[in-house]
């Protein structure tokens, strides 16, 4: 009874905290823009099988991709169990969910053999972090805090595996000796089970207990450190995956309020189709955290910081500033920063700083070639060259600034239709002394 | 052997006549007016005129999509092209497009239905593939002497548009040696001027990443580099030429396929 009180008391503690912690998030969300509609869920529910279930762009590095999928396919079963001990918890009872009879066998036993698996894959994961030079680990965007954050994660999720196979282990091993029934199968535990032959069935029973609490409060501390950390990405990579951009890659999005300007200006008499909206004008292109989407934000809560895009960016790999990753680690860096003062004085709260240039400066923004390495490789199918287009819109729209070659380009294309310096009436020159051979 | 001169079809004049081309033949700037890539535009034109496609141009008419405008931020110009260009589309009736520049094909493709501008838009190197599948354009791996050919995917046809099959299944008829770069099809690495990068100076940094690319068609030991896009061709040529490697050439796909059919 006193075990459930206090469990109870626990779970409650951490759901609060964690619902704090999420809440201050969603309020961020109210100043983003709405301009990010999902349709298509059919479309959706595949890409979320292939790309977050089947972990396709993680396997595009296939050998440490392979480990990320052991991870990331344990955790899955694991949750299963963790599951069944808040259930167990809060009834007093044990194995809950053991009257699903041979299920439950399965994934008890699937969960036992993950955590094994799991327990090898972090373990290569820290010794490759500490010991190896991976250079997408490094770069300006990557402080001290992402490499901690990546150790303490990498070191929690190692206890977690520890503490599951102590849990499973005493516990076999406990009703063995005691002689009562094992619900589920655990072949790990059953191999391990030696090392605790020589206990009584007392300390078999605090060594059961010790590492079931063990368990689920590090489950419990490690949700509600999540949101804090890159590591958030445990809770909105597959959420990210669903909500992916599902326009081909090439696509930019169109600028509605755009159209409606061009269509005046080409056609003046078409202003009496369009009615007027009351809505101010808003700002043309993306200078700060109230400008982007909310599904920008939301793939900058999903960023992991693994490098991927980054490493294979052209602009970035021949040494300009350009790094995807930092765009929207910075992104989410300003939100954290701007965020509160938003949510305390309003949407004309401003201190006067803004993403683009005290984050994000002008170099890295016309560094892009848009070729779209980094949407292709993100594991979590964040889009970055939409973003970067973006900001460059509202360099060129609000600020008029460009590097001199394209306003060259622009003016050429306004004059005479190209970006070179080209009549229209000479587009046909190709055509001159043009023979075909008959045999 | 008897050469026949090629007219190339005029929207204008054929509408002007009441007649309605199959195809409009979108030729885009580069093709136009870029001296090394009006070739590619010339062996393309031969090509359709050889398999006696019912195409013209739109000549004079024609003018950018506005895409390098577009993705150097400047919506506002992208736009005013865009509509423009739909709304000589439209006059002309206008149903299939084949384009040559993948930018363009990206852009009247996947952009201009959001503008109102609704078209069957093909990419010249489907097109081939589709005409080499089904027999009649006749390719001999002989002619090119099996010399080792090397494909450099451009990003908005490979990354962009998902066509990675189609070039590589017409190389292969073109040579027996055909090899991959190392980072290819969806890991391609890209040429360096595309998103407008075109029309500017390189931001600095510690290489050219069109010198980088062109390191790697090196190491592949190719004899022809080949290429399905202006832009690529511009950086990967320069590239040859700053490495002092001009024995690489570098070829348009359609302009292999013109060397290899003699037309």
């Amino acid at each position: 009874m006193m075990k459930q009180l206090i469990f109870t008391f626990t779970i409650l503690l951490t759901l609060g905290a964690f619902t704090f912690t999420i809440s201050r998030l969603i309020r961020f969300f109210r100043f983003t823009k709405a301009n990010f509609p999902i349709r298509n869920f059919r479309k959706r529910i595949i890409i979320t099988l292939e790309v977050a279930i089947g972990q396709t762009k993680i396997f595009r590095r296939p050998v440490i991709g392979f480990f990320h999928a052991i991870v990331f396919w344990g955790f899955c079963v694991i949750t299963f169990g963790s599951l069944e001990m808040v259930i167990d918890g809060l009834s007093g009872n044990e194995k809950s969910f053991s009257s699903l009879g041979w299920i439950h066998s399965l994934i008890m036993a699937s969960g036992d053999i993950f955590a094994l698996l799991v327990t090898v894959s972090i373990v290569i994961f820290i010794v490759r972090r500490v010991f190896l030079h991976i250079s997408r680990f490094e770069g300006i965007e990557m402080k001290k805090k992402s490499h901690q954050d990546a150790n303490i994660a990498l070191s929690m999720i190692l206890m977690l595996m520890l503490s599951l196979i102590g849990m499973n282990t005493s516990y076999v091993q406990l009703q063995m000796v005691s002689g009562e029934p094992i619900h589920g199968v655990f072949p790990v535990a059953e191999f391990l089970r030696p090392v605790l032959s020589g206990l009584s069935m007392n300390s078999l029973h605090i060594v059961y207990e010790f590492n079931w609490w063990a368990h689920i409060l590090l489950i419990f501390i490690f949700a509600n450190i999540l949101p804090y950390s890159k590591h958030f990405h445990v809770f909105l990579s597959v959420p990210n995956t669903f909500l992916t951009r599902l326009e081909p890659l090439g696509k930019l999005t169109n600028m509605d309020d755009i159209t409606r300007e061009v269509k005046l200006m080409l056609d003046p008499g078409s202003s009496f189709e369009t009615p007027a909206t009351d809505s101010p004008i808003s700002r043309f292109g993306v200078k700060d955290v109230e400008d982007v989407s909310w599904k920008n934000y939301f793939d900058s809560l999903s960023c992991t910081e693994c490098g991927r895009c980054t490493s294979v960016c052209p602009a970035n790999t021949t040494g300009k500033m350009l790094s995807p990753r930092k765009i929207f680690m910075d992104l989410r860096a300003r939100m954290k920063e701007k965020g509160p003062g938003l949510v305390k004085i309003g949407k004309e709260f401003s201190d006067n700083k803004s993403l683009l240039r005290d984050y994000i400066s002008v170099e890295e923004l016309w560094a892009c070639t848009t070729c779209n390495a980094c949407a292709q490789e993100c594991p979590v199918n964040i889009n970055h060259p939409t973003l970067i287009v973006d900001m460059r819109r509202y360099l060129v729209m609000e600020e008029s600034s460009a590097p001199g070659g394209l306003k060259t380009m622009f003016s050429n294309i306004e004059n005479n239709g190209a970006p070179w310096q080209y009549s229209a009436e000479d587009r046909l020159l190709w055509t001159e002394n043009l023979e075909l051979k008959i045999s | 052997m008897e050469t026949k001169k090629i007219e190339v079809p005029v929207m204008a004049d054929l509408f002007a006549r009441g007649e309605k081309p199959e195809y409009l033949f979108w030729v885009g700037c580069a093709g136009a007016f870029d001296e090394r890539y009006k070739k590619v535009t010339r062996a393309f034109a031969k090509i359709l005129t050889h398999l006696n496609i019912s195409f013209a141009v739109l000549g004079k008419e024609e003018s950018c999509t506005g895409d390098p405008a577009r993705r150097a931020g400047n919506e506002m110009l992208y736009q005013m092209q865009a509509l423009q260009n739909i709304a000589v589309l439209d006059a002309y009736e206008v149903k299939k497009i084949i384009t040559i520049c993948p930018h363009c094909f990206n852009t009247l493709k996947n952009e201009y239905p959001d503008l109102g501008g609704n078209y069957e838009v093909i990419n010249y190197i489907q097109f081939l593939d589709k005409y080499i599948e089904n027999g009649s354009l006749k390719l001999d791996a002989e002619m090119l002497g099996n010399a080792r050919i090397t494909y450099h995917d451009p990003c908005y046809l490979g990354r962009g548009n998902d066509v990675y099959a189609e070039p590589r299944s017409i190389l292969k008829k073109l040579t027996t040696d055909f090899v991959e770069l190392e980072r290819n099809k969806s890991f391609s690495f890209c040429c360096g001027a595309g998103g407008a990068q075109m029309f500017k100076e390189a931001e600095p940094g510690k290489k050219e990443v069109f010198i980088e690319r062109t390191e790697e068609v090196l190491r592949s030991d190719a004899k022809i580099l080949a290429t399905a896009c202006p832009f690529c061709m511009t950086m990967l040529t320069d590239g040859l030429k700053y490495k002092n490697r001009d024995e690489v050439k570098n070829y348009d796909i359609a302009e292999l396929i013109v060397q290899v059919l003699d037309l």
